[in-house]
């Protein structure tokens, strides 16, 4: 096993299937010869040439809307946002167009795409450019919604949305990009879409993180275990569909959970985790269900100003604390 | 004002409460051998034509008076389920952790308590405004480990017995366990699991009885009168004769049983079974004895049916035939004790100064502590050694 980057691991992702599948290609702002706005498509448009690899105008919903159609006649287009701050501009061909195809023409076109990009917090660049906005496409029946946490999620799952049948938003964490982990050789190495992961086994308090909260739910739990509180750890990676099984046997295990997010708190998947939860294992519950948000403001741009907004891990220890009432 | 109104029972001792306001009493609200929380409303009194009404709809589950009964005596770790100096619901003022006077219980510890027979009242939540969570409920488990798997099964298991003995198991009646009574349980199971056993033995002079049961056997031999079968009957006399020793502690109230059914046990191939001879306190000797042949011959072939050997009030064990000088039985429960029953050797012992040779046996009685306290315990020992060494008691 290889340790790269999250960004190397994603690039492996796309020229994999660019050289398995000649149905693919990739397109976005940036993404060929400037070798993509963060680097991800590094090299691509070498290897794949410009029939491959596209360079768009800054016209979100219209090269979206490319998308939609190319897949509608049986490419397994992937289009990339700068950023998720810009896909806003893509929502009609994203929730009306991709997300509704399959259903609207009677099962005739499946929309087999990927949107990809990064999203979530990044640094100092305020509120139009920095927030998290996954829960408004997994809002939408017809879509699925990813979020990596680890270089080998990122390119498992990134390798699944590619081969996958349906429209799948892709978001990478704009902020980590750079971290590293180990990811396996296996060209076919790939992760199923809508399976949890338990990337720390405990026994006291149940925390659900995703996505940048995923390292801080981690380094929180290494804390906790000095304060002798035992945390599990459970990366959904997939909002839509969500494996909420598995955050249900580990609740019914421990009896208390956090759930830790980036976005804002109104109407997000906390929320969401929150009621399945209360549907589910409220008989199970020894404390209420403890959401760990972004504060509900827009973002920031002074630094000290962000860094109260973005949860960290004091914010998550506190809740843990809180649950387990151990103050 | 002044004048006592109730008798309050705790953990420590029996209170006189007098009313600390002038009036009748307009209404009971927690009945004669009823326990109560500290802080429920147990009482109302008021002026004859007062209304009274608002008040009893919001009595059940109001929350304790802000000051606090002054626990009685030392021991301070415990609690005192007494009721409380109250009466006059008028004055009690809302506690700010129990706010409505609501129970806040978590869904978790609710689910608990009610698998485990837990009784949430009695709890005291350590949540923040006093809800009451898992570890309250573990707690609570691990210090009344009572019956095995809590309270709930133990409601149960009377009524089954009832059932499958109505036609032959003896007749009984209930009363509420007083409250030392169910502190003296909490506290005993702590320390030696769900039946807190404690022993008694007596050596007993058995010349006497050896010679009743020559004698009967000389009449006819086919009798077959065993030691046994005199240690089973004079039990089963001296049981009636201390109901408080014929009972079966059933956590809320205390079970006496007006027969003496006594549990024989028998070794069988592999196992102990014991078979019941019913209301033996009835029974002549050729009765018990011709009874208990019977049955343990069918025990030995596994033949008895579940009522033959479920439900006895009291059992005996005896190992004297193997040797075995003196020995300590287990309770079998509900029933509340078991006499084991040593080999009647001959031994010098000193009589009128003299030192002689006397037939002698050992017997030690393993009590449940929760129902028969050391002196209960001692002087049913001492009627059954009188009678043993007496048995013309039988027949007077």
């Amino acid at each position: 096993m290889a340790t790269i980057t999250i960004r190397e691991a994603l690039n492996q992702a796309i020229r994999e299937e660019l050289a398995r599948d000649e149905r693919v290609f990739l397109m976005g702002e940036e993404v060929a010869a400037y070798n993509g706005a963060y680097k991800v498509t590094k090299g691509l448009l070498d290897e794949f040439g410009p029939k491959r690899v596209i360079d768009t105008p800054i016209t979100e919903l219209g090269f979206a809307g490319l998308g939609v159609g190319a897949a509608m006649v049986g490419l397994r287009p992937i289009v990339e946002f700068i950023t998720f701050n810009f896909s806003i501009l893509a929502t009609d061909q994203i929730v009306n167009s991709a997300a509704k195809m399959l259903y609207m023409s009677g099962g005739q076109y499946n929309i087999p795409i990927v949107f990809r990009g990064p999203g979530g917090s990044a640094y100092q660049v305020s509120s139009q450019h920095s927030q998290a906005i996954e829960s408004w496409f997994a809002y939408f029946p017809g879509l699925k919604v990813v979020m990596p946490s680890t270089p080998a999620d990122a390119k498992g799952l990134l390798k699944s949305a590619i081969r996958d049948d349906d429209p799948v938003i892709f978001i990478e964490q704009e902020r980590m990009y750079g971290n590293k982990g180990e990811v396996p050789d296996d060209p076919d190495f790939t992760i199923p879409l809508g399976v949890a992961d338990i990337k720390r086994e405990g026994t006291d308090v149940t925390i659900v993180a995703r996505s940048l909260m995923v390292p801080i739910a981690l380094k929180a739990a290494d804390k906790l275990q000095e304060q002798g509180v035992s945390c599990e750890v459970i990366d959904p990676r997939t909002i839509r569909p969500l494996d909420i099984d598995t955050i249900i046997e580990s609740v019914k295990k421990t009896n208390r959970v956090v759930l830790a997010e980036e976005s804002h708190p109104v109407c997000g998947i906390n929320a969401e985790i929150s009621a399945a939860i209360m549907e589910r294992a409220m008989d199970f519950l020894d404390a209420p269900v403890k959401r760990v948000s972004g504060i509900d403001v827009p973002m920031p741009y002074a630094k000290n100003l962000e860094d109260l907004v973005v949860p960290d891990v004091d914010r998550v220890i506190a809740a843990v604390r809180e649950v387990a009432y151990l103050d | 004002m002044g004048e006592p109104l109730a008798e309050i029972d705790t953990d420590k001792a029996t209170m006189e409460m007098q009313a600390l306001s002038e009036g009748v009493l307009r209404k009971i609200l927690v009945q004669e051998g009823e326990s109560a929380p500290l802080g429920q409303l147990i009482a109302v009194v008021g002026t004859p034509d007062e209304d009274i009404s608002s008040l009893l709809s919001e009595a059940p589950a109001k929350a304790a008076p802000a000051e606090k009964q002054p626990e009685p005596a030392a021991q301070p770790a415990s609690r005192t389920p007494a009721a409380a100096p109250e009466t006059n619901g008028r004055q009690q003022a809302p506690q700010e952790s129990s706010q409505s006077g609501r129970m806040i219980v978590s869904p978790l510890a609710a689910r608990m308590a009610a698998e485990a027979g837990v009784d949430l009242k009695s709890l005291q939540g350590s949540g923040p405004g006093g809800r009451i969570i898992k570890r309250d409920i573990e707690a609570a488990m691990s210090q009344s480990k009572a019956a095995p798997g809590g309270t709930f099964p133990r409601s149960v298991e009377p009524l089954k017995f009832q059932q499958a003995q109505v036609a032959t198991a003896s007749p009984y009646r209930d009363e509420p366990s007083s409250e030392i009574r169910r502190v003296i349980a909490r506290r005993l199971v702590t320390s030696l699991g769900p039946v807190p056993h404690f022993f008694l033995t007596s050596e007993i002079e058995m010349d006497r009885a050896a010679e009743m049961r020559r004698g009967i056997n000389a009449l006819d031999p086919d009798l077959k009168i065993s030691i046994n079968d005199i240690i089973i009957k004079v039990v089963a006399v001296a049981l009636v004769q201390h109901p408080a020793v014929n009972a079966s502690f059933q956590d809320k109230f205390i079970r006496y049983y007006e027969h003496a059914d006594i549990g024989v046990a028998v070794a069988i191939e592999d196992g102990l079974i014991t078979p019941v001879v019913r209301a033996a306190d009835q029974k002549s000797l050729s009765q018990i004895a011709g009874e208990v042949r019977e049955l343990a011959e069918r025990a030995k072939t596994r033949k008895l049916k579940p009522e033959e050997y479920t439900g006895a009030t009291f059992s005996v064990s005896n190992l004297g035939m193997f040797g075995i000088d003196e020995f300590t039985a287990i309770i079998n429960p509900p029933e509340s004790g078991i006499l084991a029953v040593g080999a009647m050797t001959p031994k010098p012992v000193v009589r009128n100064d003299e030192v002689v040779v006397k037939q002698m046996m050992r017997v030690t009685m393993s009590c449940d502590h929760r129902v028969i306290d050391g002196a209960t315990g001692a002087k049913f020992l001492q009627t059954v050694k009188k009678m043993l060494e007496n048995p013309l008691y039988l027949v007077v």
